[in-house]
């Protein structure tokens, strides 16, 4: 135990600090309710305006719903940008601090993310679940609600698939720490990370509706197993062999990015203790 | 003339009472409490063209509430506010127009900007007329010594030099009127000469109307000829500094270094205030005993070799004068 | 007028310190461009697996979507002081200072700064109009023109407006001011789609409460061509950006109210 224990400190106190920020939240909670809700009513008019049938399409109607209010639920699974206190850390110079102390670098800082990030997912996807799972059909909008998982084994699945995906997320925004770090460009890295996590996570549409000859390769990338994967074992257009080959891939990626953020990692910190930085 | 009126102005504020604690946040949120600060109570005064009034009182007194409704940013509960012929708050952009204001800890000017840049700028929030800003300007960079400073960006600025600039700013559109919030504080003493004779003149030569609030004594003993001391929210004092001076401490000092050791002086209507070996501090009361007498007793029957008369310090006659109408900072 | 003197200075002012630093301004405006690019990408994916959206096809949505994008990209624009106005001005009482001038405030703010970096949402919704008249193989004439740049206006009107409400909104409380964001991008993001989509409340809500509707939908309509499916009048719909008029006269009462509310209780 004593052997975890600074990564443990290092998980609980982010998590602490980040359910402080409420303000500010439940604006941008709000915000992202009624953008899911415009989401879905777009995609009800594709649907019900759609010359072919339910059965040729990637997803039935109520799959792309509920895959979209996951989408929606689990805005802060992405990896859209480097850590914040990373970054500022790295800036400070105070990176030079973490290396001192005895704990190895990346694995205190995955510990940060990690924190950070399920201190994010929590309250949100509780609150949308809330709020698309139970007020949407108690106001009578049962068709654009966020329907639960279709069946035990779908359940069971996709809990294993959704942490696997977030070790997966944090393992790219190691990736993307890491960067800012070799780069010194903050500001750079985000604003190119963000539309392409975007887009290859489903975030924006889910993958399936892309068009067919990119389907294969929009399947295997790595940031399919951050949301897309998960969301359809959830609604269960992943399912049997297909899903556990989706689950396959996310512990692949997650296994070889985090193997490369550490190798890259260390390389970089080599180069830093070299020119004295 | 009369440019500014007052009569009878009052303003209260309410302030959010906050209670400790967890449990009183809580309540807070619900349900609030106020409390209600008199800020101003029924102040009356008036100033004519081209006079220079100095306002003095203990912080929390209401002299900044009195700026801030004489330069219309501030609505009062009741009284009547006259500057130039307009109400202030009622017609803002004319009234904010015809004035100047500087705030001694605040810049109107903008800091990135080099202080050309921000004259220019405040040029056409102005509307001035191209030929008649040109030569207001240049009069005021020269009077100012600005002429080095132009192209420097305000954040590069000393305090002193950006006082300078912004006196500059405040007069750039020829304002009547000009209202001075603490315009020395944190100035060097050569700054805060130049400032003095340059606010002196602005008014003698100028004609400009000048209310200014101040803490440091020596403005007002170098600027105004008039002075008002307003304590909790009321006006205490309107008159001259020396009429102020002769009501509160009317006593002078006295200075005596003897030849050889300092005696023991007795004497009607005097006391001593501090006493070394060879020197002495006399407090006298210049209705019991006048000064020359007093220095003719001393000379008579002593030796001494210097000797000097002053009057107590204006902070000292200030602070004396708060204490007597209670109207010390809490 | 000497307004525009005024805020050409500021213009120039505000442009000439951001080109100080050229590298992060052509960044910023890039990464605007891409971020603002994705959603059409999203549409047209749609549009290219089902075909049809109730009726209207994608060149006609990538119009509703383009110009309320340009007018949305001219507003913020401009609309920076007026973002920031709550923790900048009000909470500093740096304020006061724009009181102590002879101008109106919403004027200053909007002079405050200039952000070049919207471009980039500009640029890419010009883009997405040519497409837009590329596939619907428009035919431009000087009352289409006309009416292209009336919408714009009208957009513009509306999207100040409620930037001035968000910044009103400082008078009154110093928290919840992000709530209005939810109206701004959640504005632009429902109606770049044609409102008959939308059930009869956020129909309704688009056309009368803040009617983002009438400078989309029901102008586009006109500039196309096309009648409205829901049965609004054809002579109306050239005459609804009008509403982003009225929308800023009322913000723009509210503002006022603001200020009233703030030199009585003071800063």
């Amino acid at each position: 135990m004593s052997a975890y224990s600074p990564y443990l400190a290092a998980f609980t106190s982010r998590f602490l600090l980040m359910m402080q920020y409420r303000s500010a939240a439940l604006a941008s909670f709000l915000t992202q309710c009624w953008f899911g809700l415009v989401r879905v009513m777009v995609l009800a008019a594709f649907y019900k305006g759609a010359a072919q049938s339910d059965s040729t399409l990637p997803l039935s109607f109520a799959q792309a719903v509920t895959y979209t209010w996951l989408a929606q639920g689990l805005l802060a699974l992405l990896p859209w940008a480097a850590d914040p206190d990373i970054a500022a850390a790295m800036r400070t110079g105070a990176v030079g601090h973490d290396r001192l102390r005895p704990v190895d670098t990346y694995n205190l800082w995955y510990a940060c993310t990690a924190g950070r990030m399920i201190a994010r997912i929590l309250p949100r996807l509780l609150l949308m679940v809330l709020a698309a799972g139970v007020v949407l059909p108690l106001i009578g909008k049962e068709e654009l609600a966020w329907a639960p998982p279709s069946g035990t084994a779908a359940a069971m699945l996709f809990a294993l698939s959704l942490t696997v995906a977030v070790a997966l997320s944090c393992a790219v925004v190691m990736l993307i720490n890491i960067t800012v770090v070799s780069t010194l460009n903050e500001r750079g890295v985000n604003t190119l990370v963000v539309p392409v996590v975007f887009i290859l996570s489903g975030a924006l549409l889910p993958l399936p509706f892309y068009p067919d000859m990119a389907r294969l390769a929009l399947f295997i990338q790595p940031l399919a197993g951050v949301l897309d994967i998960p969301s359809r074992i959830y609604s269960g257009a992943l399912t049997g062999p297909m899903a556990w080959i989706g689950i396959s891939l996310q512990v692949l990626w997650t296994f070889t990015l985090v193997v490369a953020g550490k190798k890259w990692l260390s390389y970089g910190m080599q180069r830093l203790e070299v020119q004295g930085g | 003339m009369v440019q500014i009126l007052v009569e009878e102005l009052s303003k209260s504020y309410r302030i959010a009472e906050r209670e400790p604690g967890f449990l009183g946040a809580l309540r807070g949120i619900t349900h609030r409490r106020w409390r209600t600060v008199q800020a101003l109570k029924d102040v009356s005064f008036s100033l004519e063209r081209g006079e220079i009034l100095g306002f003095i009182g203990p912080n929390g007194a209401g002299k900044s509430t009195t700026i801030k409704i004489l330069s219309g940013i501030l609505r009062p509960d009741s009284g009547r506010v006259e500057v130039a012929g307009l109400v202030p708050y009622v017609d803002r952009i004319r009234h904010v127009g015809r004035i100047g204001v500087v705030f001694g800890q605040r810049t109107q000017l903008w800091w990135d900007l080099p202080v050309i840049e921000g004259f220019d700028l405040l040029r056409d929030i102005y509307r001035l007329d191209p030929h008649v800003y040109r030569r207001k300007r240049d009069q005021l960079v020269s009077m100012l010594r600005l002429d080095r400073l132009l192209d420097q960006p305000v954040r590069q600025l000393s305090l002193g030099q950006r006082m300078r600039a912004e006196l500059a700013a405040a007069l750039l559109h020829e304002p009547s009127i000009l209202f001075l919030d603490e315009p020395t504080i944190g100035l060097d003493a050569p700054s805060k000469l130049a400032v003095r004779e340059f606010i002196k003149n602005l008014s003698q030569q100028q004609g400009v109307t000048v209310l200014l609030t101040t803490h440091d004594m020596h403005d007002i003993e170098a600027m105004a000829e008039r002075v008002i001391v307003i304590g909790n929210g009321q006006v205490l004092a309107d008159g001259s500094l020396a009429a102020l001076r002769a009501t509160v401490l009317a006593e002078r000092r006295l200075f005596v270094e003897f030849a050889g050791d300092a005696p023991n002086l007795v004497l009607p209507g005097v006391h001593v205030r501090g006493q070394n070996r060879r020197s002495v501090e006399l407090a006298f009361d210049p209705r019991i005993i006048g000064a020359p007498e007093l220095i003719a007793t001393i000379t008579a029957n002593h030796a001494i070799e210097d000797i000097h008369v002053e009057q107590p310090a204006i902070e000292e006659v200030i602070a004396r004068f708060y204490d007597l109408h209670d109207a010390g900072e809490v | 007028m000497n307004t525009c003197r005024l805020l050409n200075r500021y213009f120039t002012l505000s442009i000439r310190s951001q080109l100080q630093y050229p590298a992060s301004t052509v960044m910023l405006t890039f990464g605007q461009l891409i971020s603002t690019s994705i959603e059409i990408i999203s549409i047209w994916a749609l549009f290219e697996r089902f075909g049809t959206l109730k009726g209207w096809s994608f060149g006609e949505v990538a119009f509703f979507y383009s110009l309320l994008g340009i007018s949305f990209s001219i507003a913020e624009f401009v609309s920076r002081g007026l973002e920031i106005f709550g923790t900048q001005f009000v909470r500093t009482g740096e304020f006061d200072r724009l009181l102590l001038r002879p101008r109106s405030a919403v004027l200053q703010l909007i002079g405050h700064e200039f952000r070049i970096s919207r471009f980039g949402r500009l640029l890419q919704a010009s883009l997405i109009l040519i497409v837009a008249s590329q596939s619907l193989q428009f035919n431009w004439t000087p009352y289409t023109i006309t009416l292209v740049l009336w919408t714009i206006a009208g957009g513009f009107a509306l999207f100040i407006a409620l930037f001035i409400f968000q910044s009103a909104l400082a008078f009154w409380t110093v928290e919840g001011l992000e709530a209005i964001n939810a109206f701004t991008y959640g504005g632009v993001y429902a109606g770049q789609f044609p409102i008959s989509l939308y059930e009869h409340w956020l129909r309704m809500f688009l056309t009368f409460v803040v009617p983002l509707a009438c400078v989309a939908y029901y102008p586009v309509l006109a500039i196309l061509g096309r009648s409205d499916p829901l049965g609004a009048p054809d002579w109306l719909l050239p005459f609804t950006p009008l509403a982003g008029f009225i929308f800023l006269a009322l913000a723009l009462t509210i503002w006022r109210h603001g200020i009233s509310k703030y030199t009585s209780t003071g800063s």
